[in-house]
């Protein structure tokens, strides 16, 4: 019977047999409900390209993207060895587009590891201890929440000093609040649950309850959240390099080679649109990529 | 010697003008090793009596005596070592993301045991579920299965007093029958002591010793099953309630 | 020979799943003149959906399938689904298990009732609130005016239940379906509603079909009962004779009631065979 039985069985057994089968299955489980999703495959191809086009960037690019060839500026698309032109100083717009998705990349993890955490961490403990801690917490999400994101990410910048690494945190600052939001008020319906009402009688303490039992509820519709804001990072991150504030020339960042191809914008339309599709697909990647997930772990859309 | 004694017992929610009284001056006494019943209408305060009792339910007043020992407001570890609860809706008291596994050995792990393993699987064995449910989440479960789970968390820390809330009134009738069976076998091998609080006067006239008829909050009247069987209620509302469930 | 209000032939709902197809009702036939019809069986064992397959209510990817669904001699499998919503409410209705689910928040009661009234006729305003206070008070409601003022969170669970049946009522429907209309309520409520129903049923000449998980109740109230079991009715009987009813699994669930009049050490459990599924499903036509 064993022998027989082939992986996918095994992976889909209703008796799994150790916590690691029970782990797997449940994993397998949720990887068949997204994969029925066409367009969330559609977005996490893209998301997967995206990282092998950034993790093979200097295999991949056609030319350095700092090597300036002023003789041959302004390129239109399909020029001979420069499939996407080149711009303002010369330099192959594909290469940059190319190099530029590790700084996207970097950004994307970089926020998504800072601001759902902080967002988590005040959310649950808000939630569920409640009374003056929930009062003076919230009331400082709310004055995060009072200013417009992109300003308030610029008074950031503007006072810590123009850079990449700043861009992020300013971001991240100002990208925390909703998150807060989102798990005070799973948290609110999780505690007065009979489940912890029964881990409690087990004598178990605040912390445990609110690691163990309601972390992983929350985090779900967190990762849901995230990836369908991921989109507004990008576009936040690439407004800050456009204003001049994210990234620094020459680095290749999507949104600073859209500023420096404003100035052609009427002329040499492809310096500025090519940067700005490619934010454009991954933005949009993302989106369908979000809708996926919170068809397979929003514990509310199932059942 | 009384396993639960429970005097004057007052519960209430919220303050001021929006206090609802839940519980008004509730008295009884529960001996070792009985099982005894609290019946009332939706709303009446019996089970706001076992989370009072729990402390789930923080402002009430009145004293509380569990197996000689007086209650405070804080409840030490050791307490639930003696009472446990088994909750009403299954679907309900379990983690939807924790397995089966998990919640048990979570419970024997916040009691401080060592040998988890063995007591998970004797557990198992116990509420007569078998190793075949040891890694499943509760999704995979039915009802009846994860009440079974429910009462095995229950008993990890081999309590002395179960609280019922309803343990049967979310699930099927031939289910009902297989799990109210299960408790009274429980009852039976271990000596526990019962406080069953239910709607259907014949589950507890089936499961219990004495019961107490509750109305808006006030216990009205505790009589032993043999006088409801007979149909011997004194409080008008207990004949009352008695004739609607015949 | 009684007249067929609603006749029911070979009906299926399938749901596709990754396992495969589950069939949550396997050909089910029944007819439904004016009485009162019960459908009992646990949780699971397609009593519900068979209710909604009616009202061809099954939200897709469920599939109903039926040789016919006559309702006075048309067949609802064959009309659109806009034909169909002229048909719900105006000439079948449901009654939901939780009146608090069927409600609106939000809406007072009185805009809700005068609001299904006018959804099905074309009364003018002040005629739909004089009907909607006669409703309320055809299903016992003492202070109708100030109902119809209120909002659904003031109102007890049996006092919810009994607005769901009077909204249920008002467009005149021939045949009336509660699924479950009573286990949220208490016991003592509980008569209370179920005597307005049979009342309303009686006075109207309306065919009723009461889905219950209750044996006791529906051998009570109802006139004919269908017994479920894994999507097949496994027995057919007059509710007076429930309780001699044959069938292994009608005997098993009736003995493990706990019964107050006749105690007993254990209850007895049922054993369920593996035939009952399997077994053709029992006609309930007349």
């Amino acid at each position: 019977m064993a022998e027989t039985q082939t992986l996918r069985e095994w992976l889909l057994t209703e008796t799994p047999t150790s916590r690691r089968h029970a782990k797997m299955s449940a994993l397998y489980q949720g990887w068949l409900s997204f994969r029925s999703n066409t367009m969330a495959m559609i977005g996490l191809g893209i998301l997967v390209a995206l990282v092998v086009v950034a993790a093979g960037a200097p295999l991949i690019a056609p030319h350095d993207p700092f090597v300036q060839e002023l003789s041959n500026r302004l390129a239109p698309l399909g020029a001979e060895g420069h499939i996407l032109g080149t711009d303002s100083l010369g330099r192959d717009i594909l290469s940059r587009l190319i190099y530029g998705a590790r700084i996207t990349l970097y950004i994307v993890a970089l926020v998504a590891l800072i601001a759902p955490i902080a967002g988590l961490l005040v959310g649950t403990v808000s939630g569920y201890v409640g009374g003056w801690t929930d009062t003076v917490l919230m009331r400082i999400t709310d004055i995060f929440l009072a200013f417009p994101r992109l300003v308030l990410a610029l008074a950031f910048v503007a006072a810590l000093g123009a850079g990449i690494e700043n861009a992020v945190l300013a971001i991240s600052l100002t990208a925390w609040p909703p998150y807060a939001r989102i798990a005070r008020a799973e948290t609110l319906t999780i505690r007065s649950s009979d489940y912890i009402s029964a881990i409690k009688l087990q004598g178990a303490g605040a912390l445990r309850i609110i690691t163990k039992h309601i972390w992983p509820l929350c985090i779900s519709s967190l990762i849901v959240r995230v990836t369908l804001d991921m989109a507004g990072i990008i576009l936040a991150a690439a407004g800050l390099g456009f204003l001049g504030l994210g990234a620094q020339p020459p680095s290749p960042e999507w949104g600073a080679m859209i500023s420096e191809g404003r100035r052609f914008i009427l002329d040499h339309w492809w310096v500025a649109t090519m940067p700005g599709l490619a934010i454009f697909t991954v933005s949009l990647a993302f989106n369908l990529l979000g809708d996926g997930l919170r068809d397979v772990l929003d514990p509310k859309a199932g059942e | 010697m009384s396993m639960l004694t429970v005097q004057d017992l007052n519960v209430w929610f919220g303050s001021n003008r929006d206090r609802v009284d839940a519980v008004i001056g509730a008295s009884f006494e529960i001996p070792r090793g009985e099982s005894f019943g609290l019946v009332g209408e939706s709303g009446s305060g019996k089970s706001t009596i076992l989370r009072a009792i729990t402390g789930l339910a923080p402002d009430w007043s009145g004293a509380i005596t569990v197996d000689g020992q007086q209650i405070g407001k804080a409840r030490p570890k050791t307490f639930f070592k003696t009472v446990q609860m088994v909750f009403q809706d299954p679907y309900a008291s379990l983690h939807p993301r924790h397995s089966v596994d998990q919640v048990l050995g979570e419970t024997l792990h916040l009691h401080g045991f060592k040998d988890i393993d063995s007591r998970v699987v004797k557990l198992l064995d116990d509420v007569g579920l078998g190793q075949k449910f040891r890694f499943r989440y509760p999704h995979q479960l039915s009802g009846g299965q994860r009440q079974r789970v429910a009462i095995a968390r229950a008993l990890a820390p081999e309590p002395a007093l179960l609280l019922l809330d309803e343990p049967t009134s979310a699930l099927d009738v031939s289910v009902q029958a297989e799990i109210l069976n299960l408790l009274a076998d429980l009852r039976a091998d271990r000596g526990l002591t019962y406080l069953m609080v239910s709607h259907d006067l014949s589950v507890v006239g089936h499961m219990c010793d004495r019961l107490a008829v509750m109305k808006d909050g006030e216990i009205v009247e505790v009589l032993d099953v043999a006088a409801l069987r007979a149909m011997e209620a004194a409080h008008p509302y207990s004949k009352q309630l008695l004739e609607a469930s015949v | 020979m009684m007249t067929n209000l609603l006749d029911v032939e070979n009906l299926w709902v399938k749901f596709p799943t990754r396992q495969g197809v589950f069939d949550a009702v396997r050909g089910v036939s029944f007819t439904l003149g004016r009485e009162r019809l019960g459908i009992v069986g646990e949780s699971g064992s397609g009593k519900s959906m068979t209710g909604r397959a009616i009202l061809r209510l099954i939200r897709p990817p469920g599939i109903v399938e039926a040789d016919q669904i006559e309702l006075e001699g048309v067949d609802l499998m064959q009309k659109s689904e806009k034909d169909m919503r002229a048909v719900r409410g105006q000439r079948i209705s449901m009654v939901m298990q939780d009146p608090k689910f069927s409600l609106n928040p939000v809406m007072t009661i009185g805009d809700q009732i005068m609001e299904a009234y006018r959804l099905h006729s074309k009364a003018s305003k002040s005629e739909a609130y004089a009907k909607s206070l006669e409703m309320l008070e055809a299903v016992s409601i003492r202070n109708p005016e100030r109902v119809m003022r209120a909002y659904p969170h003031e109102m007890s669970g049996g006092m919810g239940q009994r607005i769901m049946i009077a909204m249920m009522l008002i467009p005149n429907p021939e045949i009336l379906i509660a699924d479950e209309p009573t286990s949220a309520l208490d016991v003592s409520v509980q008569r209370q509603v179920l005597d307005i129903m049979d009342r309303l049923v009686k006075e109207r000449g309306m065919g009723l079909i009461f889905i219950s998980h209750d044996l006791n109740l529906v051998a009570d109230f109802c006139d004919r009962v269908l017994i479920m079991y894994a999507g097949r009715i496994v027995e057919v009987c007059d509710a007076d004779k429930l309780h001699e009813a044959q069938h292994p699994y009608t005997r098993g669930l009736l003995n493990s009631l706990p019964r107050l009049d006749a105690p007993r050490k254990r209850l007895e459990v049922l054993q369920r065979d593996p035939q009952w599924s399997t077994a053709p499903s029992v006609s309930g036509r007349i």
